[in-house]
């Protein structure tokens, strides 16, 4: 692995490896003083070309634990309203000797582009709506710790599946780890027949709910979206009360799912929308757990791409 | 001075010629051909053709010269010099210039750039709509006057449909031929590449197959509603065969168009986000080429051009999302098209018209031809010869091509174009 750009060209046995590091490391997060010399040396050079707080902060802890030094930057302010384009931009981070780049972007396939023309790791820390490997990874790590495995599962996401990066990456990793995927929301918020062909990666592995109970009916991990009204000044759901209603996660829906089934969400949430209020008491969600599993999982990115082979 | 052109398969799709013989050039223009002419003069020269192909030069009715005001991605010169290479002897530019060709001053400064700089013959198409925005009609008779050929907001469809119901009348008054970019703006909005599973994989938004039918359509209707001659660029995908089926048997005056990466490529060349692939109409699956052939067998698109679409690295070593669509072609129109005399899909000839009767017929131009005494306009081709596509020998400023680094067979050795004689 040389880099991590994306779910779809992780093979399952990295996938397994990564989640096996990530475990293993948590530890190291337990301890009075979580920090151990690693990366010592080593600079990490952080591009947030979208707002992100949580996706950057956990980075950066990664970072520290690992004795990683940092440099960050955020597109506001940057070089880019002087015209300058991304690539002469981290071209001369990179000659400051920069080590691996962990980049947030919000057009899709930049840390690709990146990666072509960099001598060094890339990391896609989200790119537009294509993919969203560390959060896959890190949804993935914690699927695996609560219910002892990732194979045979039914796992549901409810939302904007067709803008969502969380999701595209999601839908790859858990059919790579032998679950099954149901994706279910407004039906034009969906992928299309075409593209749902790529989705299903394993025969059967994928499929397309138009009624929620399909997808939530004995699922082992339910995925929640945040929802946007608009994307690009085109509002794409009437209005968030309607989608709560049709389309949030309500106590009602717990009757569905699984005894002792997991509640996710990527973050962060609109509480009363796409979850209602009730689902913070759900005794199984994990959504803070997820937080943690975060830095764990990139850490555990950080050191394979970093330590050499 | 007299110029022979010894045993080559002479090869004019408007006169319906194809055998081996000579063709006799005088003063710049056909003297005459047949299966051997013998004449013993002093001032006789004499180029050997035996193993070559030769025909009147290409016409090219979509190209991108990008001048005036984008030079750094080509000029006249360049974009002209790419097309003499390519065999193209005549080349049709697209209005999207800066500023747009929708005032006849714009018409005479490219046609006045094309008598200093150019090599070969250019023709202005002017746009629909004043700055191509799709809401007032252009000048046309001004337009008409200054020298434009046909017009288009290509890069543009005009989704207003009164307003081209208004333009294909409007052409009426000046024979003006109108040329249509079909894509519904909405359908294609924000769209990178084909709507499928590479853009599903690649998190780009795709560009629908509908964008372009539902746009193909409604200007047949309203073709066959005006019955002014409509042609529409650039066809791509397969949705639109049964509807130009239909348009055919319905005697609707209209004449489609491909070109050569439509039937050479398929959105595969987008993997690794490789922006030299990215181009309006996208790169479509293996079912659309194989539809695309298709239509050119069964004459339903019969004309291929280029679609000669510069740009430099400004515009595309960037993300993806960001860099400019479309690819150069000119100089390959020729070799790439051949493929298709390769695979026995389409004989010498019938390719030919494609390239030369028809899109001349288009822009109701007399094709160039071995006609006696019309101006000598010839191409000496080697239907064999393979070399590697290198930037060198890329004659355009821009080198975006999928191309690059990759072999092709089939080059242009020898033009005339009238007293002129250019090997290259
Ligand atoms: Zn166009
Ligand atoms: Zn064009």
């Amino acid at each position: 692995m040389r880099h991590l750009l994306d779910i779809y060209s992780l093979s399952s046995e990295t996938i397994k490896e990564i989640l096996e590091l990530s475990e293993n490391l948590k530890e190291i997060l337990e301890r009075p003083i979580p920090k151990v010399p690693t990366l010592r040396g080593k600079l990490v050079l952080l591009l947030f070309y979208e707002p992100s707080t949580r996706t950057k902060f956990s980075f950066e802890r990664a970072c520290k634990v690992l004795s990683a030094d940092t440099m960050s930057f955020s597109a506001k302010g940057s070089s880019l309203e002087k015209g300058e384009t991304i690539l002469d931009t981290v071209k001369n981070l990179y000659a400051l000797g920069v080590n691996l780049v962990v980049i947030r972007h919000n057009l899709s396939g930049t840390p690709h582009f990146l990666a072509k023309h960099l001598k060094i790791p890339v990391v896609n820390a989200g790119d537009g709506i294509h993919e969203h490997p560390t959060q896959a990874l890190l949804d993935m790590l914690t699927v695996k710790e609560k219910l002892g495995t990732l194979a045979g599962l039914k796992v549901a996401i409810v939302g904007d599946i067709k803008h969502s990066r969380v999701a595209h990456s999601d839908i790859l990793g858990f059919q790579k780890m032998g679950s099954t995927v149901y994706v279910t929301g407004p039906a034009h918020l969906l992928p299309e027949p075409k593209e749902a062909e790529f989705f299903e990666i394993r025969p059967g592995g994928f499929k397309i709910c138009y009624k929620m109970e399909e997808a939530l009916r004995d699922a082992d991990v339910v995925i929640a979206l945040r929802i946007q009204r608009e994307r690009h000044g085109e509002p794409f759901i009437p209005t968030l009360q309607e989608y709560a209603e049709n389309f949030g996660l309500t106590p009602r829906h717990l009757e569905l799912i699984k005894e002792g089934a997991l509640l996710m969400h990527p973050g962060p949430i609109n509480w009363g929308v796409e979850l209602s209020y009730e689902m913070e008491k759900y005794p199984f969600q994990v959504i803070l757990e997820q937080v943690e599993n975060g830095v764990a999982v990139r850490m555990a990115v950080l050191l394979r791409l970093l330590s050499g082979d | 001075m007299k110029l022979l052109l010894k045993k080559g398969r002479l090869l004019d799709p408007t006169l319906g010629i194809d055998f081996i013989g000579d063709l006799l050039i005088e003063e710049g223009k056909i003297k005459g051909f047949g299966r051997e002419i013998e004449i013993s003069e002093k001032d006789l020269e004499i180029i050997d053709c035996r193993g070559k192909l030769v025909f009147p030069g290409l016409v090219d009715i979509h190209v991108h010269l990008r001048e005036p005001g984008e030079e750094w991605k080509e000029d006249i010169e360049s974009g002209t010099r790419a097309a003499l290479y390519g065999g193209v002897l005549r080349v049709a530019c697209m209005p999207n210039t800066k500023p747009v060709n929708d005032a006849p001053e714009v018409t005479s400064y490219i046609l006045k750039r094309a008598r200093e700089k150019a090599s070969v013959k250019v023709y202005p198409i002017a746009a629909i709509t004043k700055g191509q925005e799709g809401k007032e009609l252009a000048e046309f008779g001004r337009l008409k006057k200054a020298g434009a050929v046909a017009v288009s907001d290509d890069g543009k469809w005009v989704a207003d449909s009164s307003l081209m119901k208004r333009a294909l009348l409007y052409a009426k008054n000046f024979d003006l031929p109108v040329i249509s970019h079909c894509e519904d703006p909405k359908l294609s909005f924000r769209g990178q590449i084909n709507e499928g599973k590479l853009s599903a994989r690649l998190g780009l938004k795709g560009i629908p197959a509908s964008a372009e039918t539902v746009a193909v359509v409604r200007d047949l209707l309203l073709a066959r509603e005006t019955g002014t001659p409509l042609h529409l660029a650039h066809l791509s995908v397969k949705e639109n065969l049964p509807f130009l089926r239909w348009a055919k048997e319905e005697g609707i005056p209209f004449t489609a168009e491909t070109c050569p990466h439509y039937f050479t490529f398929t959105e595969k060349e987008v993997e690794g986000y490789n922006t030299n692939a990215k181009v309006n109409p996208p790169l479509r699956t293996e079912e659309d080429v194989e539809a695309i052939k298709e239509a050119l067998k069964e004459g339903l698109i019969e004309v291929i051009a280029s679609d000669h679409a510069p740009h430099s690295p400004l515009e595309k070593e960037v993300e993806f999302e960001l860099a400019s669509f479309g690819m150069i072609g000119v100089q390959f129109l020729l070799p790439l098209s051949f493929n298709l005399v390769r695979e026995g899909l389409l004989s010498e000839l019938k390719l030919l018209q494609y390239l030369i009767t028809n899109p001349s017929k288009v822009l109701k131009i007399e094709p160039p031809s071995f006609k006696e005494g019309a101006p000598a306009e010839v191409v000496i081709f080697d239907p064999e010869e393979r070399y590697l596509v290198t930037e060198d020998f890329i004659q355009s400023k821009s080198k975006n091509t999928p191309l690059l680094g990759r072999e092709l067979k089939g080059r242009v050795k020898t033009v005339i174009l009238e007293k002129r004689i250019i090997h290259l």
